[in-house]
């Protein structure tokens, strides 16, 4: 003891203080902060309102509410339906890291069945766009079929999308830090909720002005684009020739002037001045 | 490494080409050239053989990637794809062909530089400037040349073929000043109306989705949303629809009408669904990138920015009006339907433009 007390003077001392209580928070955290537990299947509608107000009340409520009616952190949920909810916490933006320009995708919290357990909750409040099934979503699988949604697609996308998402939906910068993300990987029926409801800042494309074979081939169009082969290489953003020339440029031009430096800088002479 | 060498030096080596150093009471005395200094392959046979073979080494290897070129193009399959490292799925014949020009250019490049730095002469050679003056000699001899023929071209004295000579050399340029006419003509009124001038309070036009083709209610349009339309009658198969729809494209956003704090822009529109021109007012890039949250309109060329609940006023960037507000109401069937132009000309500015 005597000796522990004589190194508290050290330098390091501080640090490791500082260590030892960071590691007895977060353990004592792990220990007692709630688990997220395998939810019972339940066929029953009410069984899952039920589930996911509870699930709400721990993870959501917060900043949502206790009953959905939005707070000063966080907007209304009233009339969203379970289509915001199941893109919003499938995607994992929702329940939200930290406030910000915007809230960035990430690993999903919630496992499919507690996200259709928030998803009914949420919908119970009021009514909204409702989460869609498959054949709502997914394009066809026909090989002619398809080439027609993806022709199709590209047009519409062009119209309706590619202003922020950028034409080969690589994503692009918005106002005031907030951006439209990359559609790279993103699953069909979150690509049909987000046209649906609008998340965030996206607009949003209702069923009465985007019908819902224009939202198939629009997705027909995005899974082409995510799975077409691109000889080239690095896409640099799929920005087109202006990155192509400035990356040309800053490396090409740049390692020849690191080249022409090293030549001119090593002497042939025999005596080394 | 550089003591062994200067042993292998030959005495007068340095001092027959250096100048003397002058250290006299002249600050400024011209200091000479800096004695020349040998290189080692200049004095050590055994080094010159090695520069020599690496700069052959060089050559060799620029062949052997010529030779890799062809069999590259010959061998790989045009629709085979390879990862590589940084640059992730590449085309193998690309990555291959490029490879192999890349070293097959570079190696000789490399080696001409150094067989140029070890093995040619590397003598500092002095090249004195020179007045640019011709000597007097050859100045005499041009000017008399010169008045020689004016005299025997009897330019002096015949006046009318100078006269007629300086004529024709002025108006030559004439032809060219005469084609700046293709610049114009003027847009006259062209830029003042669209395709919405022809609406009337008696006579108005649908909007059309550009989507669906099929005109529009107000309950189609949700809040948050964004819709873009055309005028009744534009059709994309149209000849001129490029030309029509650069003036009369139309994006449609729906805000809660507490929310709109430009009173007049308010009225313009229809239960708060406003319909702006998508043409950017400051070089007329399409723009739509809308937020719905904030209202905001960005224009992806100059990130002008539009706030389009307070009459499209100009938050950011270059543009320097509004976007173009057009009034919207329903027809008796209850589809949206203008009723008059634009309130101000689409698009960017210019010089006819009275306000």
């Amino acid at each position: 003891m005597k000796k522990l007390s004589a190194r508290r003077r050290h330098p390091l001392a501080a640090v490791v203080v500082l260590l030892l209580a960071l590691a007895a928070t977060g353990g004592l955290y792990a220990a007692f902060a709630p688990a997220s537990k395998a939810q019972a299947d339940s066929s029953s509608q009410s069984l899952a309102i039920d589930e996911g107000k509870k699930l709400f009340a721990v993870g959501c409520s917060s900043c949502h509410g206790l009953n959905g009616q939005g707070t000063s952190d966080g907007p209304s949920l009233v009339g969203v339906g379970s289509a915001a909810v199941d893109f919003q916490v499938g995607t994992g933006r929702m329940p939200a890291q930290q406030p910000g320009a915007q809230v960035p995708r990430k690993k999903a919290v919630y496992n499919q069945s507690e996200i259709d357990q928030l998803a009914a909750y949420v919908a119970s409040l009021g009514p909204g766009p409702v989460t869609p099934n498959p054949d709502q979503y997914q394009p066809s699988e026909d090989k002619v079929t398809n080439a027609e949604q993806v022709a199709k697609g590209g047009e519409l996308f062009r119209t309706n999308c590619a202003q922020c998402h950028n034409f080969a939906g690589k994503g692009g910068a918005l106002t005031d830090g907030k951006y439209a993300p990359s559609l790279e990987g993103v699953d069909s029926k979150h690509i049909y909720e987000a046209m649906q409801t609008g998340p965030q800042n996206m607009p949003s494309f209702p069923d009465t002005t985007m019908p819902e074979e224009q939202k198939r081939a629009i997705i027909a169009y995005v899974q082409n684009t995510n799975d077409a082969p691109n000889p080239g290489g690095l896409a640099l953003g799929s920005l087109g020739p202006f990155t192509e020339g400035l990356f040309s440029w800053i490396f090409g031009i740049g390692t020849l002037i690191v080249i022409a430096i090293w030549v001119a800088a090593h002497t042939t002479k025999a005596k080394k001045s | 490494m550089s003591h062994d060498m200067s042993e292998n030096l030959p005495e007068a080596h340095g001092a027959s080409h250096g100048a003397e150093v002058v250290t006299h009471d002249d600050p400024f005395a011209d200091p000479g050239l800096p004695a020349h200094e040998p290189r080692r392959t200049d004095i050590d046979e055994r080094a010159a053989k090695r520069a020599e073979r690496q700069v052959s080494l060089m050559f060799v290897l620029s062949m052997l990637a010529t030779v890799g070129f062809i069999a590259s193009y010959a061998a790989i399959d045009a629709d085979k794809l390879v990862y590589i490292f940084p640059l992730g799925k590449v085309s193998a014949l690309n990555f291959a062909l490029g490879m192999t020009l890349g070293v097959a250019l570079f190696c000789i490049g490399a080696g001409a530089v150094h067989w140029a730095r070890t093995l040619m002469s590397d003598h500092e050679l002095p090249a004195d400037r020179h007045p640019i003056e011709a000597s007097d000699e050859v100045r005499n001899d041009v000017i008399e040349q010169f008045k020689t023929g004016a005299a025997e071209s009897g330019f002096g004295r015949r006046k009318m073929i100078r006269n007629t000579l300086i004529g024709s050399m002025a108006l030559v340029p004439l032809s060219g000043v005469v084609l700046l006419r293709d610049l114009g003509p003027l847009p006259e009124k062209k830029l003042l109306h669209t395709g919405w001038d022809e609406a009337t309070q008696a006579k108005p036009i649908q909007l059309v989705n550009m989507n669906t083709d099929q005109p529009m209610k107000p309950e189609d349009i949700i809040q948050g949303s964004l819709t873009f339309a055309k005028p009744h009658g534009l059709e994309e198969s149209d000849e001129d629809f490029q030309q029509r729809i650069a003036k009369d494209a139309l994006m449609l956003v729906r805000i809660a009408p507490e929310d709109i704090k430009d009173a007049q822009s308010r009225d313009m529109g229809f239960e708060g669904i406003l319909a702006y021109s998508k043409i950017c007012t400051h070089v007329g890039c399409p723009i739509s990138l809308y937020e719905q949250q904030t209202h905001h309109a960005l224009c992806p060329c100059h990130q002008s920015t539009f706030d389009l609940a307070d009459g499209a006023r100009v938050i950011f960037g270059p543009a320097g009006h509004p976007l173009p507000q057009l009034k919207i109401t329903t027809d008796e069937q209850g589809f949206l339907v203008a009723t008059g132009d634009f309130d101000e000309p689409v698009g960017p500015s210019y010089w006819e433009r009275k306000r």
